[in-house]
This record gives C-alpha cells, sequence and structure tokens, in this order.
C-alpha cells in the first residue's frame, strides 16, 4: 500500500495570538484593541472601590459588562496600596477563571510589580499580555522578566522607560523601544508579534508648556516604531492623556477620540480604554472636535485655554446613550426568566424572580421540583448536546444554589410550622471514588452541584474501601451514597459496594456515576445485587440534582424508584436478550445441543414415488382459492391483514379498491388462462449425517445421490431449547430408520413476463405491477396447494389431513418447505443442488440467475420434510467456526461461502489478502 | 535497589537533544510516525492482582496498590517492557514510557511519592529497552517519549463550588512536581518529553515551565510533544478552552508537535483535530481512543475500524503522527501503521542508527 504523505506544516502569519476559553488574533482587519480598564484599580474608581471592600461577585459584574460591551482584552490591575495586591490579583484571576462569559477574552496582566505579574501568570490558562516590564532597573532585571514571560507563555507590553527615566521626547521613546526590541528579539528569542511597545501617553492641556507636545510626541514615535521595528504593537493608557479634565467626562471623550482616531492612523492598535465609553470621532459635536484636535495636535499656542473656554459648556452634557445590556428577557414569564437565569449563568435577578415564583406556587419545594428543574434539565440537555461546556454547567448550578437559599428559610418554617423539625440540609450524600481508581474530578464536579442545593456532601475522596464506605455512611447517617469511577476494573468493585451494602441490611439510594459506568451496567450488575435499596446510574452531573431530590422527597420517592425499576427491568432483559444474540457457541457445543427427535417412534411413510414428477394443467380457479392476500398488500406497501385492512381508517378505502382491480383482473386470469402453472417435485430416500442431509438414488441406499448442507443455529439457548439445523428432522443414516426428504420448484408460468412487458408497453404501469403481484400470489398459492398434495397424497403421511384452504397460512399441518436462502437455511447456493436434482429447468422452465435468483420471478422451491416435529427457525448469526466447516463441507472456498452468507456471519470477515 | 537498576548499570547518560530533534524531523519528513497505544488496557488483559502490584518490593506496603499502574514499572518490570515491545513490533516509532501518572501529586493516592524518580527513570529505561531489542530486530529505530500526565488536580477549575476562587493545586505544586518527574525521566534516557491528555491548559503550561527549567538546568534540549483532550462533545477541554485557544496558549513552548488524545475515538476527534490542524505551524499529532467505551467499560472497536478512521485523517493530510489512547492494542497500532504508511519498509529510514548504540 502507497504511504500517505505526511501533513505539510502550514505557514503562521506573525499575529499576536492571544486566548482565553476561545481564541483572538489581531489581524490587520481590527484596526484596534480595546482593552478595557474599568477592572483597573488605578483607572476606575468603582472597581478600587469594590475590591478594598472584597465584593469580588460585583468586581466580577464589572468584568462581565466589559466583554458584554466589546472588550477584547480585559486589563487587570490592582495596584493599590491598602490591599494586598498580589492576593487580589490572584483572587480575581481565580475568579474569573470560573465565569465562562469573562474568561472567554485573554486578559492583559497589568501591574507595575513584577511579583504581582508573575503571581497572576500563573493563575491564566490563556496566552495573555504582560503589562508591563520595561528597562528601568537595567538590562538584567529586563531579561530576566522577558525570559519569564517568554516561559509562562505571554505577550509582553514593554514601556518606553529605561535606566534614564520614562521617554517623553519622540526620539527618546525611538532609541529606547529599538534597544528592548533588539534585546528581546535576538537575545531572548521573543517573537516580535508578540511584543507590544508603551511609548507613554502623556497629559496634555496641563497648562505647562512643555507637555504640549506630548500628544505630538506619541503619535509620531509610533509612527517610526512601527515603520522600523517589524510586527511589533502600539499600545498606551488613553486616559492619562486628559487627566486635567477631570470630572468632564465628555471633554475627555472628545479629545480620547480625536487622540485615537490620529493614533491609530499612525499604527498604534491597541489601547487601554473604557469601552463602554468610547464615542465616534466623527460624532463629537465639530466645535468641540475641533478644540481637541488642536490641543492633541499642538497645532496652536492657545488650544488649552480654548478648549477649557469650551470645556465649562459640555460638562455634564453627556449627549450620549449609555449602552443597554439586553433585557427583554426580563419581560418573560417568572419561568422562562428562571430557566434563563440557569441557563446563562446569571445571578443578578435570582432572588427576586425565586421569591416571586415561591409567592405563586403551593409550597416552597414546588419552585424547585418545578421551574427550577425545569431549567436545570435545559442546562443538562444542552451539556448533553455539546452546546454547553462543563465551567458554564458549574455556574448554572451556582445560580440555582442561589435560588434555594431564598426558599430555604420558607421550606423551614413550613416543616416548623408542622410540627416537624427544622434541619440545616436537605439531606447528606456521601460520595466517593471506588477503591483502585483515583479519578476524582466527575465526583467533584456532581458534589459542587448537589452543594449548591443545600445537600451536605461528606467527600471521601479517592480509592475509598468498601467498609469505609459503609462505615461512614452509617457513623454520618447520610441520606444516599454516591460512587464515581473512571477506569473499568471500578465497575466491579461498585458492584462489590453494592453487594456489601445488601450483605449489611442497608437500604440508602445508591448513585453510580463516572465515565465508564453506564444505565446498562447499572440495570445489569449492580441493581440486581441490592434490592434493599434503589441504586440509580447518574448519565451526569447536572441530573444529579433531580436524581437526589427524587430519592428524598416523601412524595416522589416511590413512584420515582418504580418508574426507575421499571426502566432497569427493561434494560436488562433487551440486554439479555442482545447478549444472547451475541454470545455465539462454538460448532461443537451448538451440535452436542441439536435437535434429538425422537426416532424410535418414527416410522416414515414411504412416498407413492420416487424420482422427479411434473405437474401441469393445473385449474387456475382451484389455486386462487390458495391465494394468501395479505402479502399481496405487502407488495403495495399497505400494512395490515387480510382481510382487516379493509376497514382500516387511513389505507381501507385504497385497499378495498386495489382488491377489487385485483380481483377483475384474476377473473379474467383464470377465465382467459393467462398463466399456465407448472410444478415439477421429486422424493428421495435420505439420511442425516451430522449437519447434512445425504439422498440416495434409490431405496437399497447405497449410492450417493446429492447432500443437502444446512447450517446450525449457534446462539446460545436457554431453557433446554435446542440449536436447530434443518438435518435435525431428517432421520440419521446410521439409525437404520429409511427417511426420505422431498424438493420442489413451482412457477406461475414463464407468461407472466409477456403480459407484464405488454402492460408496460401500453404505458399502464399499474396493470404491469397488479399482473407481476398476482402472479406472484398464484406460485405461492400454487406451493401451498402443492405442499397439501404432498402430505395428503403424493407422499402421503397425512393423508387424513383436512383444512380449509383459508386455514392453511397458519401452517397448522405436519412437516415443512423451507426453501434455501430464508432463515432456516439462508445459503441461497443449496438452490443449485435441488434445480439439479430435480432438472427444474428442462422440467418447467425455471432457472438460477448468476446470484440464485429465479427466473422467472414468480417461482417457488424448496425442500419437502415431513417429520411432525418438523418447523421453520431462524438459523441467525454464525461464526466462523461453522462457516469454515461448512465450507468444507460444500468444497467451496472460506471466501465464497462468507460472501454469501455476509449477511449472516457474526465477524468481520478478513479482507482478501492483497499480494505482498 | 530495583532490578531494573541492575540491569542497567549507571544513569543513562544524556540524550543528544539536537540529535534526536533531527532523526525525528527527518523521518517526519518522509512519513506519518507511528506512537504505540494503551499501556493500561494492555496491563489490564493481563488480569494482575493486589500482590502482582507490590511485588516483592511493597509487599508489606500497608496502602491499596492496584490500579496504580506506573507502579509495575517497579513490581513486573519484565511486562511493562515486553508491552512496549510488542506494541514496537507492531509498528510503533514513538513509545510513551508508563509514567502517566509518575508524579508526587498523583501518586500521593496511594503513598508512592518517594518512588516517584524511580518510576520515571526506570519507566523511561524499559522503554527504551524495548525500543532498542526491537531495531535489533528489524534494523528500525525507536523513540522513547517520556509521558507526563495530567495528573488528577486541575489549576483552572475548583473542586469546591461555594469557593470558585479556590484550587487544589498550584502552578508551582505542578511545576515542582513534572520537574522531579522529568528529571527522572531525562535519567532513564528519553529521547521525548510528551506532555499528554490535558484536561486544563494551565497544566500544561505549568509542564513545560518545568521542561523549560529542567532543560536549562541539564544544558540539554528535547524535542517535546503536547496532546490535549477534547472531553466531550461541546469540543472544548474540560477547563473550557477551544482547540486554537489551546493551541495560542502552548505555542510557546514551540513543541514538535502539537494534538488530541483520549476521550473520543478517531471520527469524534476529527472536527477538532482539523481546527487544529489549521491553525498550527508544527506538526500534528493524534492518539484517540478506540471508540467510545461500550456499557462495560470496554471498547470494541476493531483495529480494522480504528485503523479505517485514522487512515481518513492521514488521506486528508491532517496528521503527522498517528497513534491509540484508550482500549487501543498492538493490533489497532499494527494495523494504523499498515493503513497509514503501509508495510513500512526494513530499511532506508535508519542511517544513523548506530550512533545510538
Amino acid at each position: 500500500m502507497a504511504p500517505f504523505a505526511p501533513r505539510p506544516i502550514p505557514g503562521i502569519a506573525p499575529q499576536m495570538r492571544l486566548s482565553g476559553l476561545e481564541p483572538f488574533t489581531l489581524t490587520k482587519d481590527i484596526p484596534f484593541i480595546n482593552v478595557g480598564e474599568r477592572t483597573n484599580v488605578t483607572g476606575s474608581a468603582k472597581f478600587r472601590k469594590l475590591i478594598t471592600a472584597g465584593d469580588y461577585a460585583a468586581a466580577l459584574d464589572v468584568a462581565r459588562d466589559q466583554v458584554a460591551n466589546g472588550a477584547q482584552v480585559i486589563d487587570i490591575n490592582m495596584d493599590e496600596g491598602l490591599i494586598d495586591s498580589k492576593q487580589a490579583m490572584i483572587e480575581f484571576l481565580n475568579l474569573i477563571a470560573a465565569e465562562p462569559d469573562i474568561a472567554r477574552v485573554p486578559v492583559m496582566i497589568d501591574s507595575s510589580k513584577w511579583e504581582v505579574i508573575e503571581a497572576g501568570l500563573k493563575c491564566v490558562q490563556g496566552k495573555s499580555i504582560v503589562n508591563s516590564i520595561s528597562l528601568k532597573e537595567g538590562e538584567a532585571s529586563f531579561l530576566h522578566q522577558a525570559r519569564l514571560c517568554r516561559a509562562y507563555g505571554a505577550s509582553v507590553v514593554v514601556m518606553a522607560f529605561d535606566e534614564q527615566g520614562q521617554a517623553d521626547s519622540r526620539q527618546r521613546k525611538v532609541e529606547i523601544c529599538t534597544r528592548a526590541y533588539r534585546i528581546l528579539t535576538e537575545e531572548v528569542g521573543f517573537p516580535p508579534e508578540d511584543i507590544i511597545f508603551d511609548p507613554n501617553i502623556f497629559a496634555v492641556a496641563t497648562g505647562i508648556e512643555e507637555h504640549n507636545n506630548y500628544g505630538v510626541d506619541f503619535i509620531e514615535a509610533t509612527r517610526e516604531i512601527v515603520a522600523t521595528l517589524p510586527h511589533v504593537h502600539i499600545s498606551g493608557g488613553v486616559s492619562n492623556l486628559s487627566f486635567s479634565f477631570r470630572g468632564n467626562e465628555p471633554v475627555r471623550e472628545a479629545m480620547h477620540a480625536v487622540f485615537l482616531y490620529h493614533a491609530i492612523q499612525a499604527g498604534m492598535d491597541m489601547g487601554i480604554v473604557n469601552a463602554g465609553q468610547l464615542i465616534v470621532y466623527d460624532a463629537i459635536e465639530p466645535e468641540l472636535r475641533e478644540a481637541c484636535e488642536d490641543v492633541v495636535l499642538n497645532r496652536r499656542p492657545d488650544a488649552t485655554d480654548r478648549l477649557l473656554a469650551l470645556a465649562e459648556r459640555f460638562k455634564g452634557a453627556a449627549g450620549r446613550e449609555a449602552k443597554e445590556r439586553d433585557l427583554r428577557w426580563r419581560e418573560w414569564t417568572v419561568d422562562k426568566r428562571l430557566e434563563h437565569a440557569l441557563v446563562n449563568g446569571i445571578t443578578e435577578f435570582i432572588v427576586d424572580d425565586t421569591e416571586e415564583a415561591r409567592l405563586v406556587a403551593a409550597r416552597p419545594l414546588h419552585v424547585i421540583e418545578g421551574p427550577l428543574m425545569a431549567g436545570m434539565n435545559v442546562v443538562g440537555d444542552l451539556f448533553g448536546a455539546g452546546k454547553m461546556f462543563l465551567p458554564q454547567v458549574v455556574k448554572s448550578a451556582r445560580v440555582m444554589k442561589q435560588a434555594v437559599a431564598v426558599l430555604l428559610p420558607y421550606m423551614e418554617a413550613e416543616k416548623l410550622a408542622e410540627g416537624g423539625e427544622a434541619r440545616q440540609s436537605a439531606g447528606k450524600v456521601l460520595m466517593a471514588t471506588v477503591k483502585g481508581d483515583v479519578h476524582d474530578i466527575g465526583k467533584n464536579i456532581v458534589g459542587v452541584v448537589l452543594a449548591c442545593n443545600n445537600y451536605e456532601i461528606i467527600d471521601l475522596g479517592v480509592m475509598v474501601p468498601a467498609a469505609k464506605i459503609l462505615e461512614v455512611a452509617r457513623a454520618e447517617k447520610v441520606d444516599i451514597i454516591g460512587l464515581s469511577g473512571l477506569i473499568t476494573p471500578s465497575l466491579d468493585e461498585m458492584v462489590h459496594v453494592a453487594s456489601e451494602m445488601q450483605r449489611e441490611g442497608m437500604n440508602l439510594p445508591l448513585l453510580i456515576g463516572g465515565a465508564t459506568t453506564s444505565r446498562v451496567h447499572t440495570a445489569v450488575k449492580i441493581h440486581p445485587r441490592y434490592d434493599l435499596g434503589q441504586t440509580v446510574y447518574v448519565t451526569d452531573a447536572s441530573r444529579a440534582v433531580g436524581v437526589v431530590s427524587n430519592l428524598l422527597s416523601p412524595e416522589a420517592r416511590d413512584p420515582y424508584i418504580e418508574t426507575i425499576r421499571a426502566d432497569y427491568r427493561k434494560v436488562a432483559e433487551a440486554h439479555a436478550r442482545s447478549e444472547r444474540e451475541k454470545q455465539r457457541l462454538p460448532l461443537e457445543r451448538a451440535r452436542a445441543n441439536r435437535h434429538r427427535a425422537d426416532w424410535s417412534a418414527y416410522r416414515p411413510t414411504t412416498p407413492t414415488f420416487l424420482g422427479t414428477r411434473v405437474f401441469d394443467g393445473w385449474d387456475l380457479g382451484d389455486l386462487a382459492r390458495y391465494i394468501d392476500w395479505t402479502p399481496f398488500f405487502q407488495t403495495w406497501e399497505m400494512k395490515g391483514v387480510y382481510p382487516k385492512i379493509f376497514d382500516d381508517e387511513r389505507q381501507g378505502a385504497a385497499a378495498r379498491q386495489l382488491f377489487a382491480d385485483a380481483q377483475a383482473m384474476l377473473a379474467q386470469i383464470i377465465a382467459e388462462k393467462w398463466f399456465v402453472p407448472k410444478a415439477v417435485i421429486g422424493f428421495w430416500p435420505a439420511g442425516a449425517t451430522g449437519d447434512d442431509i445425504q439422498l440416495f438414488t434409490d431405496e437399497s441406499r447405497e449410492t450417493p445421490l446429492a447432500t443437502l448442507h444446512t447450517l446450525r443455529q449457534q446462539m446460545a439457548k436457554r431453557d433446554g431449547r435446542a440449536n436447530m439445523a434443518l438435518a435435525d428432522f431428517v432421520a440419521p443414516t446410521e439409525s437404520g430408520i429409511g427417511d426420505y426428504v422431498g424438493g420442489f420448484v413451482v412457477t406461475a408460468g414463464i407468461e407472466e413476463v409477456a403480459i407484464a412487458e405488454r402492460f408496460e408497453r401500453a404505458n399502464d404501469d399499474y396493470a404491469a405491477i397488479l399482473v407481476k403481484a398476482l402472479a406472484d400470489r398464484f406460485a405461492e398459492a400454487f406451493a401451498e396447494r402443492m405442499h397439501e398434495r404432498v402430505r395428503k397424497e403424493l407422499w402421503g403421511y397425512a393423508a387424513e389431513e383436512a383444512f380449509e384452504p383459508e386455514a392453511l397460512i397458519a401452517e397448522p399441518y405436519a412437516g415443512i418447505r423451507p426453501a434455501p436462502g430464508y432463515p432456516a437455511q439462508p445459503d441461497h447456493t443449496e438452490k443449485t443442488t435441488l434445480f439439479d436434482l430435480l432438472d427444474a429447468e428442462a422440467a418447467i422452465g425455471v432457472r438460477l440467475t448468476e446470484s440464485f435468483a429465479m427466473w422467472p420471478g414468480s417461482s417457488v422451491s424448496g425442500l419437502y420434510i415431513g417429520h411432525p416435529e418438523a418447523y421453520y427457525f431462524g438459523v441467525a448469526k454464525v461464526e466462523r467456526d461453522q462457516v469454515e466447516d461448512y465450507a468444507r463441507r460444500k468444497g467451496m472456498s472460506v471466501l465464497e461461502v462468507e460472501r454469501w452468507l455476509g449477511p449472516i456471519l457474526n465477524y468481520v470477515p478478513k479482507p482478501a489478502e492483497a499480494a505482498e | 535497589m530495583s532490578a531494573i537498576t541492575a540491569l542497567f548499570g549507571e544513569p543513562t547518560p544524556a540524550p543528544d537533544g539536537s540529535e534526536v530533534a533531527r532523526a525525528l524531523r527527518q523521518a517526519a519528513s518522509e512519513r506519518i510516525l507511528i506512537m504505540d497505544g494503551a499501556m493500561g488496557t494492555e496491563i489490564q488483559t493481563l488480569g494482575l492482582t493486589e500482590e502482582h502490584f507490590r511485588g516483592e518490593r511493597f509487599q508489606g506496603c500497608e496502602c491499596h496498590l492496584q490500579g496504580n499502574n506506573d507502579l509495575l514499572t517497579l513490581t513486573q518490570p519484565a511486562a511493562i517492557e515486553d508491552i512496549h515491545y510488542r506494541y514496537a513490533l507492531a509498528g510503533a516509532d514513538i513509545l510513551e514510557t508508563n509514567t502517566f501518572s509518575s508524579t508526587t501529586i498523583a501518586q500521593a493516592d496511594y503513598g508512592m511519592e518517594d518512588a516517584v524518580y524511580e518510576l520515571n527513570r526506570d519507566g523511561a529505561r524499559l522503554a527504551r529497552r524495548a525500543g532498542l531489542r526491537a531495531q535489533d530486530k528489524d534494523g528500525r529505530r525507536r523513540f522513547v517519549a517520556g509521558a507526563l500526565g495530567p495528573t488528577n488536580r486541575t489549576a483552572s477549575i475548583s473542586p469546591d463550588v461555594n469557593n470558585p476562587g479556590y484550587r487544589a493545586v498550584s502552578f508551582d505544586d505542578l511545576r515542582l512536581a513534572y520537574g522531579q518527574q522529568l528529571r527522572g525521566l531525562i535519567d532513564g534516557g528519553t529521547d521525548i518529553v510528551l506532555i499528554e491528555t490535558i484536561f486544563d491548559t494551565l497544566n500544561a503550561k505549568a509542564a513545560v515551565f518545568a521542561t523549560l527549567e529542567v532543560f536549562a538546568e541539564r544544558g540539554i534540549t528535547l524535542p517535546v510533544m503536547i496532546s490535549g483532550t477534547i472531553t466531550d462533545l461541546s469540543g472544548r477541554t474540560l477547563s473550557g478552552q477551544t482547540p486554537t485557544a489551546f493551541w495560542y496558549s502552548l505555542r510557546h513552548a514551540r513543541p514538535f508537535s502539537i494534538g488530541l488524545n483520549c476521550a473520543l475515538g478517531a471520527n469524534a476527534m476529527r472536527p477538532h483535530l482539523a481546527e487544529l490542524s489549521g491553525v498550527a505551524d508544527t506538526l500534528i499529532c493524534a492518539y484517540p481512543n478506540a471508540g467510545l467505551p461500550n456499557e462495560f467499560g470496554a471498547y470494541d472497536e476493531s483495529p480494522e475500524e480504528m485503523a479505517a478512521q485514522i487512515a481518513g485523517f492521514a488521506r486528508d493530510g491532517l496528521v503527522n503522527i498517528v497513534g491509540g489512547c484508550c482500549g487501543s492494542t498492538p493490533a489497532h497500532i499494527k494495523a494504523i501503521a499498515e493503513a497509514v504508511v503501509g508495510h513500512v519498509p526494513r530499511s532506508g529510514l535508519d542511517t544513523n542508527v548506530q550512533a545510538r548504540l
């Protein structure tokens, strides 16, 4: 075989590629990245207050709003003298990691302290940006920090700062950045596209003349750096620019917009900007815009004074609408709102919504069992469908927890009012990863989700022996035990735990979960070992709450368990069935379990003739009485039993019309003798030899005539039933009982073909199909009629039989007429032997095609077997050992036999060996 | 002293990383390389008992050791080496060491932290010796990939919902544990560092960091292979990253290959692999499970079925290195090798074989 070429390594453009949970690439199509600054304690007074007060939940909402407002990267800065910046950075980044709608974007870890930056780098799985490092403390320190940034896998902002101080002039900015670039790319091996220079944005319009050109210095330095240092990016803290206009947001925003407009044109492609407050350059009031432009671009000496004069006018004239979040879902019904909050992990309104739901519910518990569980089921479905991922599910669980917390006091009060004891938790759940297994991530998640729903979790950890589980369960009086495991041997250990619980007389519900566990395994292997309590398989963490609350609810418990038991019964039965299907016996064992007829009591009737005989000139009217009409309707794809099909609501009318047409044509067929049915049948002395039937030329039974080969069932049988083969119905040769076997081919007549063609030529397809369908029915009726004559007269073993033709459909008679290619003998090639014996083509004009179909199509063939115990069975799937044995008996190659028996092979045949 | 130490004498000299990298790159430019298959699945067929796991060395141990597959490196070395050898003969170019859980973090569950260095050193030696034996037999060079597993803790997910900011393991815990593991693997003569089955990219970033540290400390650089795990239908890692985000997070390791393994069968893995293949400017490696486990935890996918799917990866130019994870056997690897690279030529690939002996 020719080898496949290895995949060529694609070239990837040198662009800055960052990631949170999702990737972000700074391509040429993106002129500018907003780095949100609202999670920067130095840039946002609100955020600083939240962090110093330790209100991280509200601080997270600030981050979430930024991302919702379009921040592609969020800047996180905790440089505040009053707090432990390093600890705050770690805490906040860890919290963000649990918020997928925030964590999807990359972060910029922003601090002037290296130790804070490094602590932050140890918390982010994505590729982030370090803000910032510089040459302030010399090359050695710069190199060290740059190498670490590289080892942590981060892009880096480099401030234009060196041993002499911060660069203010254009020239100094360019010099320092060029030096840093050389060190980073040549000594550290830093990819240039991962370098972001911050050439320092300083405040302008401060009243100090030297400051007036700072805007221009930045813009021009940017232009030069981008032109001379390939692939780098330029960033800056834009809000510094307007520092002197603190308190006048409209003017500040106008200054920022004007500055960015020019700086972006020069090559600035990143900036720390409040994403929610960016205004468009063109939307700035023209007078204000011109005044801002004069200041930023230092176009006239009195620019500052003019802007100051204008500023008062615009103060507070915030002419823009605050960007609103999409809150349309707040108008939905309370149930839908709860679902939306659960699916999207929104805690903001959950308390109010839960309270609203409680007020309309009869009991607080109904809110949990109703809308909240319904919402969690949606979460479960979405997770199952791959539309949510785990961190999102954990968030949903947290929303659930808050909702339950609202309801809890009312549930307690309810209980006290009823005279019961208040309890602290909804129930105690013991969780453990079983002995021999160390995987616990799934178990932890289930614990998390249950804990959110006010269940008390006792987590015994991993590798917990059964004895320990039982001991703790008793000591702690737990309500439920949950077992987890990921590796296959854990399945057996779970069975062991269940057996131990049974042995010790426990009756606690037992939950089963983990990657290799399954409903089938639970139903088949664990559940039967523990009938004192109920074992329940839990598909995934999102389902755990539903299962546990059902099991612990006095009302829901019994019906729930009944449903589970019924389900497991069904699963176990289906499994047993398919196992029997799957389990094949070795051929020798199947043979040992063959059907053993009582031959001692069997005296075969001698047929009225031996050899073959042709029958023709049959009365079509007589045959018509033997027609089984049900298959006729099946031909027309109408399902139903004749004659009940006429009463069928949907297809009754059509069936009646079809039947009327058929009857009309049938009358014509009979009257005009369209078909000339013919049959050839034969009887031969026969005896079974193993799985084959040996035919002899005459009663002396000395000269073999032919061998009929049969296949044996290999499925595992129960209740003493045998593994059948057709040979079992023929007396063994060595028994000395002289048995017989017959064979037949009948046809409605070769005329069918010509008649159907005539209708086709006349474009009467309906009549063409109708005549073919009727010819088929005639052939079948003929086979039935012939078989009757064989039993009563020609073989004569049932001379006194008296059934009405309609009754024959149910095959009430003794003996069978199995056909090759049908379930009792699925091998079509056996027809060859039959056709040779009967010389069918010469006798009645029926021949076999190369795929062993009969031509003309309206023909039926088969064997006659007369033993009263004979019945129709299905061989079903066979194993390789039988196929090899069968091939040897038939003198065919295994490959050829496998080709003809393809549909019933219980194994994948080896592909034909390619020549090497 | 373990039996293996006696067999091998002094620690193996540090491998020449640049020579390994050259040889690997050369081979990978000519054909698709073959990784081996599951270790756990093969161990399971041995039906080992607690006694086997303990061996002589841990006979008197208070702990429960059955299921600690890595420990078999010390207690049943011949069995582990035999599995490596059978994979090598089945057509694997790259043999993964039996060190998936050989960190102090993962071994803590068994109380076997003290054995970690030996587990790694001898784990590498066993794979190396099996590879050399196979090379003696057919002349083809095998590479040893020292496996760094994910551990059983996640650095960016809290196990405690009431405290989402909590972490059961820190970056530095992982960094130190991986560093220790890697020193053992290098002393045992590993050719490649394989950071695999990554559920949480932050764990892998700690492994990368530790690798760079140890390389600097030893003055060597070995090829690094990185393989993540897409855990469910959402197409994300357990920690929530998309395949592209995963790659961008680890690209700084400049790995010899990036790829996916475990959790999914080949067909289910394919779209995620295709995404990775489109963005990664390095070699792509895929070693999926042999389908999904059936209800009883066993893997049913036949060698032919699995090989046909992986041949599809190869035909469509998605991969450079392929192999098998859970449920795959030497028969699977043989089928994959035959489906992907044809009957591997007996000679012509290894011009510098002697240098290794």
